[in-house]
């Protein structure tokens, strides 16, 4: 890096101008994220509503995880419970999105189809991810009204469909309860969901299956390997790695499910089968002077803190440039030997 | 000849015959599921021209002529008034939204180039400590992060949604990926021996030499500013209606229960989405080349 001139040099050095341009990015970060971490721990060791300030160990988590008398009792099955809703609502909605970006992203890239209109297709599909999501809820909100006597335009088509019944005598409609129904409302929520975040999975994908090797593709096809055939042996195997990172992202994505959840309810209560954990510490330290739970809240934070830093590892392992850790290691060895050798000489080195 | 095409049957129309069918029941399920991601905001635009008794009687795929109607009753019906504010929403939403993207993108690049240009000691520490920290969700640090603006006195101001926006670990990840295939140190070198500073040899060189990769990352950082409704929600706890930000005003109407016009409601969700998509079909190419981008972490 340093020229032959400079190492002659020793003077000159830049070192301090790269503390210089890091120094504002550390500063913010340790102010703003890492010591609101950190002071998530110690608000997590204390107590809720007007005993915010006092120690009282790890009662929080014992509530959290454990119960105890009646009142924490049913903190810790609120708890588990949204622990359940976001598992049902992430994998409600990973599977059909993971099912549909991979086969939209294998028949985009697949050169012999001949399909108009690729690229708009593309823009169109993106579009719902960069709608805010807060506008999208109210949105479908609106469309899913169940009301019985205007509807909103859901419960309209599916009675133009025959599906939805109406009765004219008293000019009331069947309607489906999309908004307050248990297993209505995650339905929309995880559909909601997929409609959000297809498209940017799908051009992630895509660009995986771009960076494989097109002659794997060319000699596959010269051998008179099926579509089926070589999506099962060629792409699948290695896509893996860019597969098993979405994975990864979106199980971490998925923990912080909010906007959509905490806005799909008619009126001010969250709708308790789509109470996710985040919508859960947001309620907890939310809550007005006396009545805040600070405590559980740090505590149900600093639980998903680490099932996310479990998810994290395992992403980072999965991404890090293999080849630059296997030199570095390498490197580490060399200069260990050369250590070792020139102490046999008396710390001269020959 | 008889007794190969007995075994290969007619190979070449059989073959293309099949990708022709291929390829139209791909378009037509292509097509369909454009019309899937189209058609709550088609009906959204729809619904915003009628009035709230077409509504509530029928679905229609026709544009109505109430647009004007339902603009002004979002501009002058008490109930609204009380929870819409479209104008001081959009200011402040873009107010927040310029900050902290001009911030993002900045000190990202200024970080970026810390990191790549210069030897120091803690160089390899600190990027494996940026590498790190981008998996923490903002959710898991929120309980701790609300509790120390209400001691340091932030809630309820701006701050704590533009500054944070300096440290944003992805993006400087970003950026100094970027900078490794193309970013030659001897320009560096070059902008010393004229006697360049080495702050403007970062504002008047590497930034302009960066235009891409900055360009994609503030569109990024831009959207997500914009689509933010958790943490202005959570700092913005208790203040008047005209310093809401845009989401922050849109999440009211869902729980009100005085808004009865469902015209004038759907007017003011088109109002929050219309300039964003609008937005987007301009930057449309930009922006899938740069989620394509990302997506190779390979």
């Amino acid at each position: 890096m340093a020229s032959a001139a400079q190492r002659r040099i020793k003077s000159i050095s830049y070192a301090k101008y790269g503390y210089i341009f890091i120094l504002p990015f550390f500063l913010v970060y340790f102010f703003f994220q890492l010591w609101p971490l950190i002071n998530t721990f110690i608000v997590s060791f204390h107590g809720n509503g007007a005993n915010v300030n006092d120690f009282v160990g790890f009662e929080n988590y014992k509530v959290l995880l454990f119960g105890g008398g009646r009142r924490e009792a049913a903190i810790s099955k609120t708890f588990f419970n949204s622990f359940g809703n976001t598992l049902i609502l992430w994998i409600g909605n990973f599977i059909p999105q993971i099912a549909l970006s991979l086969s939209l992203a294998v028949w985009f890239t697949e050169a012999n189809l001949k399909i108009p209109g690729k690229e708009f297709f593309k823009i169109v599909m993106y579009l719902p991810n960069i709608i805010t999501a807060a506008s999208v809820a109210v949105l479908f909100l609106q469309l899913c009204g169940q009301s019985e006597t205007n509807p909103g335009a859901v419960n309209q088509i599916l009675n133009k469909l025959g599906i939805v019944g109406y009765d004219a005598a008293s000019k009331k409609y069947d309607v489906v309860p999309l908004i307050e129904g248990t297993t209505q409302s995650r339905v929309m929520v995880m559909f909601i969901q997929t409609w959000l975040w297809f498209g940017n999975t799908m051009i992630m994908l895509m660009s995986g299956i771009q960076g494989i090797n097109p002659s794997l593709f060319e000699a596959a096809s010269i051998d008179g390997a099926t579509s089926g055939q070589v999506f099962r042996k060629i792409t699948l195997p290695l896509l893996s790695p860019i597969l098993s990172y979405t994975l990864v992202t979106s199980m971490i994505g998925g923990l912080q499910m909010f906007d959509i959840p905490y806005l799909f309810h008619n009126g001010q209560i969250v709708n308790k089968d789509l109470k996710t954990i985040a919508v859960l510490i947001y309620e907890y330290f939310h809550a007005q002077a006396d009545e805040n739970k600070m405590g559980y809240a740090g505590a149900a934070s600093v639980l998903l803190f680490f099932v996310t830093l479990v998810l994290g590892c395992i992403a980072f392992y999965m991404t890090r440039d293999k080849d630059a850790a296997a030199k570095k290691k390498q490197r580490r060895k060399m200069a260990k030997q050369l250590k070792k050798e020139s102490k046999q000489f008396g710390g001269f080195s020959i | 000849m008889s007794k190969m095409k007995s075994v290969y049957g007619e190979p070449k129309d059989n073959y293309s015959a099949k990708l022709r069918t291929k390829s139209i029941i791909l378009t037509i399920w292509f097509i369909f599921l454009t019309v899937i991601c189209l058609l709550p905001i088609y009906i959204l635009l729809v619904n915003a021209t009628r009035t709230h008794a077409q509504i509530a009687v029928s679905f229609s795929a026709i544009p109505g002529s109430n647009l004007v109607n339902n603009f002004k009753t979002l501009a002058n019906d008490s109930n609204f008034k009380l929870a819409y504010d479209a104008l001081n929403g959009y200011k402040n939403s873009i107010f927040i939204t310029v900050c902290s993207t001009f911030l993002t993108v900045f000190f990202s690049a200024l970080t970026a180039y810390g990191m790549h240009v210069y030897d120091f000691k803690l160089k390899d520490i600190s990027y494996t400590i940026v590498l790190l920290v981008m998996m923490i969700p903002m959710q898991v640090t929120s309980a701790g992060f609300v509790s120390f603006m209400a001691q340091i006195g932030l809630t309820n101001t701006y701050w704590p949604l533009i500054i944070p926006a300096v440290a944003a670990p992805s993006v400087v990840y970003f950026m100094r990926s970027y900078m490794q295939s193309s970013f030659s140190l001897s320009i560096v070198e070059a902008a010393r021996i004229d006697g360049c500073s080495e702050f403007r040899t970062f504002v008047s060189i590497a930034i302009p030499m960066m235009k891409p990769a900055i360009a994609v990352q503030a569109i990024f950082a831009f959207i997500a500013s914009w689509n933010n409704f958790y943490t202005p929600n959570m700092i913005l706890i208790n203040v008047k209606l005209k310093e809401k930000t845009l989401p922050m005003m849109v999440s009211a109407l869902q729980s009100s229960d005085k808004l009865k016009d469902y015209g004038a409601i759907y007017c003011a969700i088109a109002l929050s989405i219309v300039p964003i998509v609008i937005a987007y079909v301009f930057l449309s190419k930009f922006i899938i080349a740069g989620v394509a981008l990302g997506g190779v972490k390979e």
